[in-house]
């Protein structure tokens, strides 16, 4: 048996701190997607209600005490920093806590950094705090979530970590780099 | 070009895939006779005017989406999930 080690995500690649940004990795917790089954929509809600949340809405989170839900497609939603007492039998639930590299950019300039990266608008009026999209980073698959008003939670696929990490580098240097210019 | 996901909101067609007519939502029953899998799989008509077809938003929520758009002056009238038609008379064999 080899000797194994525990290493995150983003391990050797954050924090950066650029121009008045911070990009870091958000601390390992446990993530489980939420797929109800068929005509059991309302279970789940009661289920989570029971957690201190809510089935989300498309586009939006529920926070409690205990944890978040982001919205994360149709019918699918991902249960964080709690576990899923009460769900099984009623939702499909997948173990995902190591499939994704987590990371926030918090900051002024946190909006003009994702529009050089994102084809949302993502300013405070059409995407307020504790807001979820399903959409891209350049060319990845990610999930974007609003957890402060000048802060977003990125997730894109664990394999993706590096990528991410350099394309959200890219656009910060360049963003601090026509500031100093002007 | 945008197209609205029922659940996402107007998003840029970069998100989604093409994948072709709405006919394709439609299977023919199970003992279908053959001229019937010949019309779901081959023959399409190519209309100047309204159209629909299967678009997935694969970049987003994963949702299949039909398309109702017009082939003369580009412009898309509606939009929906797949889910939400009514299941047709024919084709899903268990529903």
């Amino acid at each position: 048996m080899p000797s194994l080690f525990e290493k995150t995500p983003c391990e050797g690649l954050l924090p950066l701190a650029i121009g008045g940004m911070t990009l870091t990795e958000i601390a390992a917790e446990r993530i489980t997607s939420v797929a109800p089954f068929a005509g059991k929509d309302r279970a789940v809600g009661a289920a989570l209600k029971a957690l201190g949340l809510g089935w989300p809405k498309p586009g939006q989170s529920v926070a409690g005490k205990g944890g978040r839900i982001l919205w994360t497609g149709r019918g699918q939603a991902f249960l964080i920093g709690a576990d899923p007492e009460g769900l099984a039998g009623i939702a499909a639930l997948t173990d995902q806590s190591d499939g994704w590299a987590r990371i926030e950019l918090s900051g002024a300039d946190v909006e003009a950094v994702l529009a050089r990266l994102v084809p949302l608008d993502l300013g405070a009026a059409a995407f307020p705090k504790g807001s979820v999209a399903r959409s891209s980073l350049g060319h990845m698959m990610m999930v974007l979530h609003r957890s402060e008003d000048r802060a977003f939670e990125i997730m894109v696929f664990r394999s993706m970590a590096a990528t991410a990490v350099h394309e959200l580098h890219a656009a910060m240097t360049a963003l601090a780099a026509r500031a100093a210019a002007r | 070009m945008r197209i609205n996901c029922p659940l996402c909101g107007t998003r840029d067609r970069r998100e989604f895939t093409y994948y072709g007519d709405a006919i394709y939502a439609d299977r023919p029953a199970d003992g279908a006779p053959a001229e019937a899998w010949d019309d779901y799989l081959h023959l399409r008509d190519n209309p100047a005017g309204e159209t629909r077809d299967l678009w997935y938003h694969e970049m987003g929520c994963s949702s299949w989406i039909e398309v109702t758009r017009n082939t003369v002056t580009h412009e898309i009238s509606a939009t929906r999930l797949l889910t939400d038609r009514k299941a047709p008379a024919k084709g899903r064999g268990k529903a």
